[in-house]
């Protein structure tokens, strides 16, 4: 007779919509799994909390109802601030449970790699957001808004988040999670214009329909289209990018109402370069035209008009990127880990127990609900592999591993922890007429955590 | 009358799965899911059940006659993005 298997303990790293998607899979698939979620912040959430704009809080929400899904399985559990390859290793992972998946997403900005990109005044958007919502590792950056023109290069929704929280009046972002220190140093801001420079023309951005149909009444900010969008639109193209041509198309021949500030979409201009002595002062731009790639795709090829557009602000915003983890192959050219349908590919194959999904598994794109089907396929591989996991037990199945962390003397927050921190930022807010107020110190974070309910 | 998603939508299909007459589109296995900025519930489908609203994560489908007025042009836009005429 065959002894009954453990049931599957699995430890899934990095607890935003990738690894809560992959968690409420799991859990739902195997009514008797286990699952150890982990995130290097003391905060679940990933960049549901740190990237979601504060003016679009209601996506925010997302984490919440998938939080509350895995707790009342009674088989989940939450570890925040425990970072994979600083307080957790790849042999504690295998040590202590049957399976890992890797959910820890893409946090690096790509870079322009043009002259003066590391001047004063050029930032990463990745950065710019971080600290408008309060991440603790962006908390100190500081941003000079003591300029009346700041530029956003790149074509996506991250560009327009950029763009509105630079010039959305102060009032309103007042009425949002925005951090206090973002709240303080955008409300003695200067900037009145914002412009956003994309490479190629208005049907080849990435803006979202619904991102774009905010343009069309944005309080206090008039919205210019600097390109050509046909009259007609299409009728073979797919639904949504009819709608953002339409959008677009009435974005640029309507009359917009005087305003105290200006958006400006500038298509088919590259930055060449970033000018300025010790800090940013223009940006050289190079007209571009739009050739077929030979693909079926448009690309943006340099002309010969150059020009300089003053500014003081620069944004890139042209993309996330992974970087590397410890201990586990990296495909450097698509910046993911190589796998086959969530499995971790190796050298020589697949490599047994170890899994991705999110951004670390296909790249940065797609949203938020992108990641309920890309963890649906990796659960579904592990789900598959699940007798062979079984048939082989980790070694230290019944010691537990976040006990054995507390023991080393590592901070950690469990979910009553978060609980704690979450229900103090909604009394701050509810104070003082906001939504919330975040919590941005790591330190603080984790006393408030480690403290009882009051 | 009908329900309707609005631009809050992050595709993530709760909504689909608990769809009893299937009229919420892209389906998640239709290639156009992909490339769907949201997603969007046919009109002339859909029969006020309300399942959808419940299942939504981040409260992005109302009912027609609750839509907030600056919401109102996402009457048009689920009609349009599921192929109907608009009314």
């Amino acid at each position: 007779m065959k002894a009954p298997s453990h049931p599957l303990k699995v430890a899934i790293i990095g607890a935003g919509a990738a690894g809560l998607y992959a968690t409420t899979e799991l859990l739902r698939r195997d009514a008797c799994a286990r699952v150890d979620l982990f995130d290097r912040l003391p905060t679940p959430g990933g960049l549901v909390r740190s990237g979601v704009s504060p003016d679009h809080a209601a996506r925010r929400e997302v984490s919440a109802v998938l939080e509350r899904m895995a707790v009342a399985s009674g088989r989940f559990r939450y570890f925040g601030n425990v970072a994979y390859g600083r307080e957790l290793t790849l042999d504690d992972l295998r040590r202590h449970y049957h399976a890992t998946i890797f959910a820890c997403g893409a946090v690096e900005d790509r870079r322009l790699g043009i002259p003066g990109e590391d001047l004063p005044g050029s930032h990463a958007a990745t950065h710019f957001v971080g600290w408008y919502n309060a991440h603790p590792d962006q908390a100190e950056r500081r941003f000079d808004f003591d300029c009346e023109r700041a530029a956003v290069i790149g074509n996506g929704n991250v560009a327009l988040d950029v763009a509105r929280m630079m010039l959305l009046p102060i009032d309103l972002l007042r009425q949002t999670d925005i951090a206090d220190h973002a709240l303080d140093a955008l409300s003695t801001s200067r900037v009145r214009e914002v412009v956003i420079l994309g490479r190629r023309g208005p049907a080849q951005a990435s803006f979202t329909a619904p991102e774009l149909l905010e343009l069309t009444h944005l309080p206090g900010v008039a919205v210019e289209i600097d390109g050509v969008i046909p009259d007609d639109v299409p009728a073979s193209l797919p639904a949504s990018q009819r709608l953002r041509l339409q959008i677009l198309h009435e974005l640029r021949w309507r009359r917009s109402a005087p305003a105290p500030r200006r958006l400006i979409l500038r298509f088919q201009r590259s930055a060449e370069a970033l000018l300025g002595e010790d800090r940013v002062v223009a940006v050289r731009l190079v007209e571009n035209r739009l050739v077929d790639d030979g693909r079926g795709g448009i690309k943006a090829e340099p002309g010969s008009t150059v020009e300089t557009l003053e500014v003081g602000l620069v944004f890139r915003s042209i993309g996330y990127r992974a970087s590397a983890l410890p201990r586990l192959p990296f495909d450097d050219s698509r910046g993911v880990i190589p796998n086959q349908a969530g499995r971790v590919q190796g050298e020589d194959g697949l490599v047994q127990g170890l899994y991705v999904t999110g951004w670390i598994k296909r790249g940065p794109n797609g949203v938020i609900g992108s990641n309920r089907f890309c963890a649906r396929e990796t659960v579904d591989a592990l789900m598959a592999d699940a007798g062979s996991l079984k048939a082989r037990p980790p070694m230290d199945l019944h010691n537990d591993l976040p006990g054995s962390l507390q023991r080393r003397g590592i901070g950690i927050t469990d979910h009553r922890g978060w609980q704690q921190i979450d229900r103090i930022e909604r009394e701050r807010g509810l104070a003082s007429g906001r939504p919330r107020r975040r919590i941005a110190a790591r330190r603080e974070l984790l006393a408030i955590a480690a403290s009882g309910p009051a | 009358m009908a329900y309707v998603i609005v631009g809050t939508c992050i595709n993530d299909a709760a909504c689909v799965d608990v769809c009893p007459v299937d009229c919420i589109l892209p389906r998640p296995n239709d290639p156009r899911f992909r490339e769907a900025d949201m997603l969007a519930i046919d009109p002339a489908a859909c029969i006020d059940c309300n399942a959808c609203a419940e299942a939504c994560p981040v409260n992005a489908i109302y009912s027609e006659h609750r839509l907030p007025q600056a919401l109102q042009r996402y009457r048009r836009i689920n009609a349009e993005l599921t192929g109907r005429a608009v009314t």
